[in-house]
């Protein structure tokens, strides 16, 4: 889906650097750092599991950790529908008909989402609400295992690492067109 | 000066050429026709403009008022509005800050011009606004690069600087119009998350000069030091083009809700895409798929596909003055005023209707015309009291075209019910919006 040809700009600025850096002249004030400095801020999963981490997690972990650190927001069993949330967040965390209406509200992890890494890289960056970042990425995989098997896109015994979460059949993966695919 | 022009000046207002139906004027009236006709329009945009002799000899003699007659108010180090432009400002869609999304639409209605003023800027937060310390705040820029690199804010200060003015639009502005029955509701709701500034910083190409770049890098990641970390997913074309690292806002630091102390700013583009609180950008070969580019600003096609990436903000435009809530006292000229822009360049055209687009005549643009910026454009108009249904569409310099509704709603769709006003059900809506005007001046959302 993504396969194009190397954009010619970067190609030439990239043979620019190597031939002539010397009269590519700027003010060069940025320090370099290594991989390992910037580890901690390179949360980025892609959607093949590049930069998934370490660790695994099963559905069973991941509901009780749903209990204690998500539930106040989207609900027992992640059924949604509590109090003091706007109306976005009242919507299940499973279900969802096939599509067949434009509203968003329609959209569920089963019938639209893409990929199964986007579940992994969200709930780590943003999630819980009141304390991002705070969940080991033990923790990270067992809820990823949890919501997917809400879904009934693994099974409850089934267990999710860096080898097994890509490779999640995701059933709307096909489901989408690229606008301006031109100025991609 | 043309003879037409002299031609004119020697007629009464009440003959100023028609150049539509059910009373569009000739916008040549309103740029030749000298200080009579202009003065009126800047001292009153909306009220007043009734045709010559229309109003008695004033009789009550001119009185000093009080504010003439005592010293004013010490000047303050920051000035706000004058307190009688309390009622100037935005409306919040979680104004609790309950845990979800928060939308600030700016008042257009209210507003001239171009230009979106800080305060007023639309915002659409998806976990309020972070307090960053500028002193702390760093950009981190790896991946498909050579050379990885950190700035400081006190860094980027030192590389050469450039200035744009460019509006940003969020993706769900104008989703009340995906209802199927026209939402009553005011400009500020039905538009309210598009805005408009002139933002200075540094081009990310320069940075990126220094990292190098890896001819594999097709697309960069951009993330913010917000709670949610939010991130996108950007094509390297992007960067290459006229990306930048925004750090001041209309000539002051950004505003705290608009990405203090930096954003990435991409004119044209998706206004989620414009990193706030940029704090690391990374270069890869394929999109992350993140939440918000593969699920949230995603949106669902009558065919149950959906469109992803959507990028480009298309060009549109829509009437700012008369609109929903700005009620017109009594027939004569008024000036029909309103703002086009496309993500693609530059608004070459504006075409205005009252008649619900049965005849359409060219409207004046506001020089200068930027590209990827709001163009403000006005055309004449006397009301004589009937119905009447005002429109306006643009044209870029591309050569797209603001769609009509009905030709939007085929490709597009809309949605089974009527939804609350400010829910964002669908996003990317550009097309025409119309304001039915009745026979006691009141101005209400049509389908037309």
């Amino acid at each position: 889906m993504f396969t194009h040809s190397a954009p010619i700009t970067a190609a030439w600025l990239a043979l620019c650097l190597a031939a002539g850096a010397a009269f590519a002249e700027g003010p060069n004030l940025g320090k370099p750092l290594d991989a390992a400095t910037i580890a901690p801020w390179d949360i980025s999963i892609e959607s093949d599991g590049s930069g998934l981490p370490p660790g695994t997690g099963t559905p069973a972990q991941g509901a009780r950790i749903y209990a204690e650190k998500c539930a106040q927001c989207h609900g027992p069993d992640g059924k949604g529908g509590v109090a003091g949330v706007t109306a976005a967040l009242l919507a299940p965390l499973f279900g969802g008909d096939p599509i067949t209406d434009i509203s968003a509200a329609t959209k569920r992890i089963a019938n639209f989402w893409p990929y199964s890494t986007t579940i992994f890289d969200y709930v780590r960056r943003a999630m819980p609400w009141q304390q991002p970042m705070t969940l080991t990425n033990e923790e990270v995989y067992a809820l990823t295992a949890y919501i997917l098997a809400l879904n009934k896109l693994i099974g409850e015994n089934d267990t999710m690492n860096a080898q097994t979460l890509p490779k999640v059949k995701m059933p709307n993966r096909d489901g989408f067109i690229m606008r301006f695919p031109e100025a991609m | 000066m043309s003879i037409s022009v002299q031609r004119r000046r020697a007629t009464k207002s009440s003959s100023i050429e028609a150049v539509a139906g059910n009373g569009l004027l000739n916008r040549r009236a309103l740029l030749g026709r000298g200080a009579v006709f202009a003065g009126a329009i800047s001292a009153a945009p909306l009220g007043a403009l009734t045709g010559a002799a229309a109003e008695p000899p004033a009789k009550e003699p001119l009185a000093e008022p009080p504010w003439s007659l005592e010293p004013g108010a010490t000047i303050q180090p920051y000035e706000r509005p004058s307190q009688f432009e309390k009622d100037v400002v935005r409306t919040l869609g979680n104004p609790d800050g309950k845990p979800g999304a928060q939308g600030a639409r700016t008042p257009h209605h209210l507003l001239n011009g171009a230009i979106t003023p800080n305060g007023l800027h639309f915002v659409v937060s998806h976990e309020g606004a972070p307090n960053i310390d500028p002193d702390k705040h760093r950009l981190v820029i790896h991946g498909l690069v050579k050379r990885p690199l950190v700035f400081t804010l006190d860094a980027l200060a030192r590389y050469p600087t450039t200035t744009r003015v460019t509006f940003l639009e969020c993706g769900g502005n104008g989703a009340p119009l995906f209802s199927p029955q026209p939402l009553q509701a005011n400009l500020q709701a039905l538009h309210g998350l598009a805005s408009c500034a002139e933002w200075t910083g540094v081009k990310l190409s320069t940075l990126l000069e220094e990292t190098g770049i890896d001819p594999k890098a097709k697309w960069f990641i951009a993330e913010g030091a917000d709670a949610p970390h939010l991130a996108r997913s950007v094509p390297i074309k992007k960067a290459l083009d006229d990306a930048m690292i925004a750090l001041y806002q209309n000539g002051e630091r950004l505003m705290p809700a608009n990405g203090y102390p930096m954003r990435l700013l991409l004119p044209g583009y998706e206004g989620n895409m414009n990193i706030k609180y940029l704090r690391r950008i990374k270069l890869v070969e394929e999109p992350a798929m993140s939440f918000w580019e593969a699920r949230t600003y995603a949106q669902i096609l009558p065919n149950g596909k959906a469109y992803q990436f959507y990028l480009l903000q298309e060009v549109k435009s829509f009437i700012t003055q008369p609109s929903p809530g700005l009620t017109l006292k009594e027939p004569g000229l008024y000036e029909i005023s309103g703002i086009a822009y496309s993500g693609t360049g530059r608004i070459a055209k504006v075409m205005v209707s009252a008649d619900g687009g049965r005849s359409w005549a060219d409207a004046a643009l506001q020089e200068p015309v930027m590209s990827k910026a709001f163009t403000r454009f006005r055309m004449p108009w006397r009301w004589d009291g009937g119905a009447a249904i005002l429109q306006s569409r643009a044209w870029d310099e591309a050569g797209n075209v603001q769609p009509t509704r009905p030709e939007f709603v085929a490709k597009r769709g809309e949605l089974k019910a009527v939804p609350p006003v400010g829910a964002v059900l669908n996003q990317h809506f550009n097309a025409i919006t119309s304001w039915g005007v009745d026979s006691v001046g009141e101005v209400k959302h049509v389908y037309a």
